[in-house]
């Protein structure tokens, strides 16, 4: 598989992820058409969660690479040792510059000054290379230097993802949550927030009916100031949807997102996910239990057992797959 | 409920929604609400020493000196608070970024270096200098976690004081550096004197004033809520687009800032720095006044240094000069000899740190002082039992629910946001 085409939103190639002796994804390819839904099945500990992780970048894969928003974002490392000695290159030149100054005999305030410019520099790429911003990312992949995308990257990116055991922010109101989700697309620095600019200003305004909005999206009315942690269980499912469609996603992965559901909240969350990809125009991606979601929703659906992708195709396909079959009900069922 | 009730519940609802209004128009206005809030403590601090009993325990210059050390710790602890409470960082070197604002002000204004710098500009570059060496130590450190990054503070805590010890040949190791310039005359504040505090006080309560507008306006904005999301969750934080590291980061250069600030102004007081100032004892001392006071509470948090600051310098002394008027006879019970009338109060004072604090532990562990989230966060089986008491909200037994999970297909009349919260059945928590 090459570069990815305008009909795909995330490729993966090749994908492997060892835990010690463990292969969790062995070896695969997969991707993801535009506006699309797309399971991933399997019995568990087939390495679904893992295959996500992978893809919203918490894990590094150990080989293989993942294309998303047209270049290559998560892989091995390459040549990452390099980094550090990039950082080290201008301090150093400007230390040797204040060390020759000081042997040829200069005054001691311009000492001084050149150790001061060469700690103030050290800082700065320092601070640079913790931070890693668009640009210097840019200008690591020019030298040659490939290093992981972090899920902030991926985030900003275009990703939001939910969690299989719901992740919020437990004593932060409903409305908080969704405006964390929205961090990435805010601007605001905490220099803006410190003289309480009025572009600062506006901005959370127009956040905060954002927010409102995609809480009444996922239906979630009246409880902006009621505590994640009060929210009764489907409402939590809800909220987490909402705070990862808040940074604006082109890709939505949802991690068994009906698990501990009943039948209705289901059916209800199953409407809202076609309709989410039908009103906003997202893609995505499901790991799901519940065979009455996965085969009513889906375009495509993939298998996954022991790591590795056993089959994939259209729900009717998937169904009379015999090796699916026999990973979900062992070999004597065939 | 009785009659009685019933007749005493108008007169609740009504306090309760003033004090809602109140709360909401000083949200609104949070800035003009702190400004008003510190005039008026400002002016209180100010006239009371002059009537008693206060002004029968010190003299007034004194009361303004204790108010403006006061001030120093106040700064320290809301500093710390930002690290500690905001953004969930257990930081126990605190004490560094302290003594390195305190020796960049030595630095700048004495007979050692011979620097005679202005004091307001030195306020800011002793600032920058703390934040410079906060970033330094946290842009490497902030990817642990817990309690490995607790004890790499405490290190960094640890080898600061004894670096300027031993850098005999440019701190004067033990001795300090000492005889450091007073500020200049601030016009309408008078002299910086040993004698006239009155300047420093004020200055204090300025500066406080501003760091405080500056502490609150964060802790609202998209950095304060990000601080509070990484507290809560750093891989959800993560995944939700928030580079956990440099929002750590700006916390702690943030508490490092206050810090430098906070020594700036100590070493100008005091006019001499040496190492024992910053010892562990220092950064142990900030840490209690902000879980005393109320973690991640601004307010909470500058009012319980305060409190207890007075109370170790004040009122323990007080209690000295108050035992002495009993002129206590030595207590002789055979092999136990007790000589009462020499104990001194003063050197109990970590002794009442660790009471106060295992008593808070254990009867109030959110603080004096508590923000509403602390407070949730401790007592949310409480409260939700309160709620529960007042709105009892009718059981409604939904029959498409029912219905669907008996196997039949929901109502196709069923629409996702017809539906309530009260009616979920699957609403367990």
């Amino acid at each position: 598989m090459n570069a990815i085409d305008e009909a795909h939103v995330l490729l993966a190639d090749q994908v492997t992820k060892r835990f010690g002796g463990l292969i969790a994804v062995n070896k695969i390819d997969f991707t993801i058409p535009t506006q699309s839904i797309v399971s991933l099945i399997g019995p568990n500990g087939a390495g679904k969660t893992t295959f996500f992780n992978i893809i919203a970048g918490i894990y590094d894969p150990t080989a293989g690479r993942i294309e998303f928003g047209g270049e290559t974002k998560i892989a091995r490392s390459k040549r990452a040792w390099l980094e550090p000695l990039l950082w080290l290159i201008v301090p150093a030149i400007l230390a040797v510059i204040t060390i020759v100054l000081g042997t040829s005999g200069a005054p001691e305030t311009v000492i001084a000054i050149g150790l001061f410019v060469t700690i103030i520099t050290l800082l700065a790429v320092l601070v640079t290379g913790v931070a890693r911003p668009p640009w210097y990312q840019r200008m690591l992949t020019r030298a040659g230097i490939f290093r992981s995308a972090r899920p902030n990257d991926m985030v900003v990116a275009g990703l939001g993802r939910t969690f299989q055991n719901i992740r919020l922010f437990a004593n932060m109101t409903a409305m908080e949550n969704v405006l964390v989700g929205m961090h990435a697309r805010m601007k605001a620095s905490w220099l803006d927030a410190l003289l309480s600019t009025p572009a600062d200003r506006r901005e959370e305004v127009s956040a905060r009916v954002r927010a409102r909005e995609l809480l009444e999206l996922v239906g979630l009315k009246g409880v902006d100031d009621e505590l994640a942690k009060n929210l009764p269980y489907g409402d939590q499912r809800r909220l987490e949807i909402a705070r990862a469609l808040a940074s604006n996603p082109t890709l939505l992965l949802l991690d068994e997102p009906t698990a501990g559901m009943n039948p209705r909240e289901t059916q209800q969350l199953t409407d809202l996910i076609s309709r989410l990809r039908r009103d906003l125009g997202l893609t995505i991606l499901l790991i799901e239990h519940d065979m009455r979601v996965v085969m009513g929703i889906s375009d495509r659906v993939t298998v996954l057992d022991h790591g590795e992708k056993i089959a994939e195709g259209t729900p009717d396909e998937v169904r009379r797959d015999p090796k699916v079959i026999e990973a979900y009900l062992g070999a004597p069922a065939v | 409920m009785s009659a009685g009730q019933r007749a005493l519940r108008p007169r609740f609802e009504r306090v309760r929604a003033g004090r809602s209004r109140i709360r909401d128009l000083s949200e609104q206005h949070r800035s003009a609400t702190i400004f008003i809030g510190m005039l008026i403590v400002t002016l209180l601090m100010i006239y009371l020493p002059k009537y008693p009993p206060f002004n029968g325990i010190l003299r007034e210059q004194s009361w303004f000196d204790a108010f403006a050390n006061a001030g120093v710790y106040v700064l320290l602890a809301m500093g710390l608070n930002v690290v500690v409470g905001l953004a969930g960082l257990l930081d126990l070197g605190y004490a560094a970024f302290f003594a390195i604002g305190a020796y960049t002000y030595a630095y700048s204004n004495s007979p050692y270096s011979g620097l005679d710098l202005p004091f307001l500009p030195m306020l800011v570059i002793g600032a920058a200098v703390a934040a410079v060496f906060g970033i330094a130590l946290g842009a490497p450190t902030l990817r642990l976690r817990g309690d490995y990054l607790a004890i790499m503070t405490l290190g960094f805590g640890e080898i600061v004081p004894i670096v300027f010890l031993n850098l005999e040949n440019w701190t004067q190791g033990t001795n300090g550096i000492g005889g450091i310039f007073r500020p200049e005359e601030l016009p309408g504040i008078g002299r910086f004197g040993a004698l006239t505090p009155f300047a420093y006080f004020i200055l204090m309560a300025g500066i406080v004033t501003i760091a405080m507008v500056f502490l609150y306006r964060l802790q609202d904005s998209r950095v304060g809520r990000a601080w509070n999301a990484i507290r809560e969750d750093e891989l959800a934080a993560a995944a939700n687009g928030i580079n956990t590291v440099t929002t750590k980061l700006l916390a702690f250069a943030l508490g490092a800032t206050t810090a430098g600030l906070a020594g700036v102004f100590s070493a100008s007081k005091l006019t001499i720095v040496s190492p024992d100032q910053f010892y562990f004892t220092v950064s142990f001392t900030v840490l209690a006044m902000v879980i005393l006071g109320g973690m991640g509470n601004i307010w909470g948090v500058a009012a319980g240094a305060f409190v207890v600051f007075m109370i170790q310098t004040v009122a323990l002394k007080q209690l000295n000069t108050i035992k002495e008027g009993f002129h206590l006879q030595p207590l002789d019970l055979g092999p136990i000899h007790w000589d009462l009338a020499k104990i001194d109060f003063t050197s109990y004072q970590f002794l009442l740190y660790g009471v106060a604090l295992v008593a808070m532990m254990l009867l109030r562990p959110e603080g004096l002082f508590p923000s509403q989230r602390r407070r949730r966060e401790l007592h949310i089986a409480d409260e939700m039992l309160a709620d529960h008491l007042v709105d009892e909200a009718p059981v409604v037994i939904d029959e498409a629910a029912v219905a669907s999970s008996l196997g039949e297909t929901p109502g196709a009349d069923e629409t996702f946001d017809g539906t309530t919260r009260g009616d979920e059945p699957g609403g367990d928590r």
